[in-house]
């Protein structure tokens, strides 16, 4: 902890304090409400996180006074809507330092954009016994379109262990390329775990061997900078309802001759050059991929998110959160019975634990008692859940608007459970 | 709302730490697999029928306290009943949990009303359920054991010896 107070003191020389919380939590206005009688204690960040007024309101000033559809009528509103939805896609360009702005792709999260890649690139240039590369860590959703993948085009998918603290084997990934090897899908941050991976030296070994990199960001970017170019990956994903955003919005990242030799996804209206029923010309990226009326108020709202984001200063954010992550698994470590699952020496802020003899279900439900908001589950990653031979954990996961008293909240929570099944 | 924290002390107390009837049987006449996917929950049930009464029941599975509890306390309730009994108390306790059944009039259910409170923790109605269902599923198979070599009880009994000796207890 005390190294994360320095680490910020480099950062930002001019405040003492890590981060106003009470500032920023006043920024929040859910985390004000009850649960029963017992204030709210949202430790579920992982899955989705709160929204700050500054993005409500920019929400509501779209709805009232800017909207139409885009890119089509030449009168005032569908002007306004088309600037500010394409401000938008420059602010997401901006927060993830992409080179050009037609480089991102919105479509509906992070899902939708590992499918796009699948559809676009993998229908298009994965043959009978390529091999792509997986990791254990990833979420399903950078399995089953994979698997599907696979199985239409007879390709085989490998994936790379972990070891016990849930970090990525790295001898064992670079062991599992051959000739046939033609694509690496790999997850940022471990949903599950916390676990940061090494993502940068594990494109740049792919990249010696000529095969293409996606990173699943959607645990990463609400918790840390991340820069596309110096990653120099090919694809990047994420959603923005997990960094204070709209749901129904995410992006894709794309290396841009990438993006141009994709096939598109989806057919329809805006993403074309011309129709006749004889052919279709495909417009340029990005709205090759956009077919369709897009989210035009989330796309604004996740502008208005990343605007926010980066007003508390993304750096300030990873040095608040290991703070904080510091002092959840001291307390955590002290509880006789509790065990945390992933401890990864890069984390960001997620505690996976279990209690012995106490159904992760249970957990939650009398935990949801005290107002303390957890994930209980498979969290979407049965195979992590496998390799620690447990059904299923109870995930802490926090943000830069928890503060240590909500810590306390959880632990003393966490006490009241196992004393009710003493 | 309902204190859940003391329907878990009531409920957990007892039948999680000792279930009742936790095991397996050895020949069963009836048997199913329940499963809950989203929690992971998976419950065995076997049970023999003999002349239209359940003379033996016993199940066995990972779940958490509010499944287990309900398979225990369910399996003591039905055991010796008819098998129209059971079904009448399986449609009593669905009809609870999920809130649709006033507790006024008349029903059989007993202690096991102690679950009634569930239907205000609607994630957990499942939990509750999941046992019920697959009763209802044992006691409606075609054959006598599930046809699945995983699911077979008595092929698990034959690899797991030490499970034979966690028959019924009650």
């Amino acid at each position: 902890m005390v190294s994360a107070n320095a680490t910020l003191a480099k950062v930002t020389p001019r405040i003492n304090t890590i981060l106003d919380t009470d500032k920023i939590r006043a920024d929040f206005p859910i985390l004000d409400i009850k649960v029963g009688n017992k204030p709210l204690v949202y430790l579920d960040n992982a899955a989705s996180s709160q929204m700050p007024q500054q993005v409500i309101d920019r929400l509501v000033r779209y709805q009232t006074a800017q909207h139409a559809n885009i890119n089509r009528a030449v009168h005032y509103l569908s002007e306004v809507a088309t600037l500010e939805y394409e401000h938008a896609r420059r602010r997401v360009q901006q927060f993830v330092n992409a080179q050009e702005d037609r480089e991102i792709i919105f479509t509906s999260g992070t899902t939708d954009s590992i499918n796009l890649v699948m559809h676009g690139y993998g229908r298009k240039f994965i043959e009978a016994g390529d091999e792509i590369i997986l990791t254990t860590l990833e979420h399903h959703s950078n399995i089953v379109p994979w698997q599907m993948l696979a199985k239409e085009k007879g390709a085989v998918i490998r994936v790379v262990p972990i070891n016990d603290a849930g970090e990525l084997d790295i001898d064992a990934y670079e062991k599992l390329f051959n000739e046939r090897t033609k694509f690496v899908s790999l997850i940022h941050v471990s949903n599950a775990l916390g676990t940061i991976n090494p993502v940068k030296q594990m494109i740049a070994y792919a990249h010696q061997q000529n095969v293409p990199v996606l990173i699943d960001g959607a645990q990463a970017t609400p918790h840390m900078t991340v820069d596309v170019q110096d990653l120099d990956c090919d694809f990047y994903v994420f959603s923005a309802h997990k960094l204070c955003g709209p749901t129904g919005i995410g992006m894709l990242y794309g290396k841009a001759a990438l993006l141009e030799a994709m096939q598109p996804y989806k057919g329809g209206g805006d993403m074309i050059a011309s129709v006749t029923f004889e052919e279709t010309t495909y417009a340029d990226i990005p709205h090759k991929f956009e077919a369709g009326t897009p989210p035009i108020a989330a796309a604004i709202g996740f502008g208005a998110a990343i605007d926010y984001l980066c007003s508390v200063g993304m750096d300030q954010i990873a040095a608040y959160e290991l703070d904080l992550l510091n002092y959840a698994t001291e307390q955590i470590n002290e509880i006789k019975g509790a065990s945390i699952i992933g401890t990864a020496a890069h984390k960001t802020a997620v505690i996976s634990f279990t209690l012995d003899g106490i159904h992760p279900h249970d957990i939650g439900t009398l935990l949801n008692e005290d107002g303390v908001a957890i994930r209980t589950g498979h969290h979407c990653a049965q195979p992590v859940m496998q390799r620690f031979n447990v059904p299923a954990t109870s995930r802490a996961s926090f943000a830069f608007y928890n503060n240590k008293t909500e810590v306390d909240a959880l632990i003393t929570g966490i006490r009241m459970v196992q004393k009710v099944f003493l | 709302m309902m204190n859940t924290k003391s329907l878990y002390q009531e409920v957990i107390l007892d039948h999680n730490r000792k279930p009742r009837n936790y095991g397996v049987l050895d020949h069963p006449s009836h048997h199913a697999v329940g499963h809950n996917p989203l929690c992971g929950d998976r419950l065995d049930i076997a049970l023999n029928l003999e002349n239209g009464q359940i003379n033996n029941i016993a199940f066995q599975g990972e779940s958490c306290a509010i499944c287990k509890a309900s398979a225990s306390m369910m399996t003591a309730a039905v055991k010796g009943k008819t098998r129209s009994d059971a079904e009448t108390l399986i449609q009593e306790f669905r009809e609870m949990a999920m809130g649709e059944r006033d507790l006024n009039h008349p029903h059989h259910l007993g202690h096991l009303t102690v679950f009634s409170g569930i239907r205000d923790l609607p994630t957990r109605v499942k939990c509750a359920i999941l046992p019920w269902h697959t009763l209802h599923a044992a006691l409606n198979a075609l054959s006598s054991v599930s046809t699945e070599a995983d699911n077979d009880p008595v092929q698990n009994a034959a690899s797991h010896p030490e499970a034979l000796n966690r028959q019924a207890n009650s």
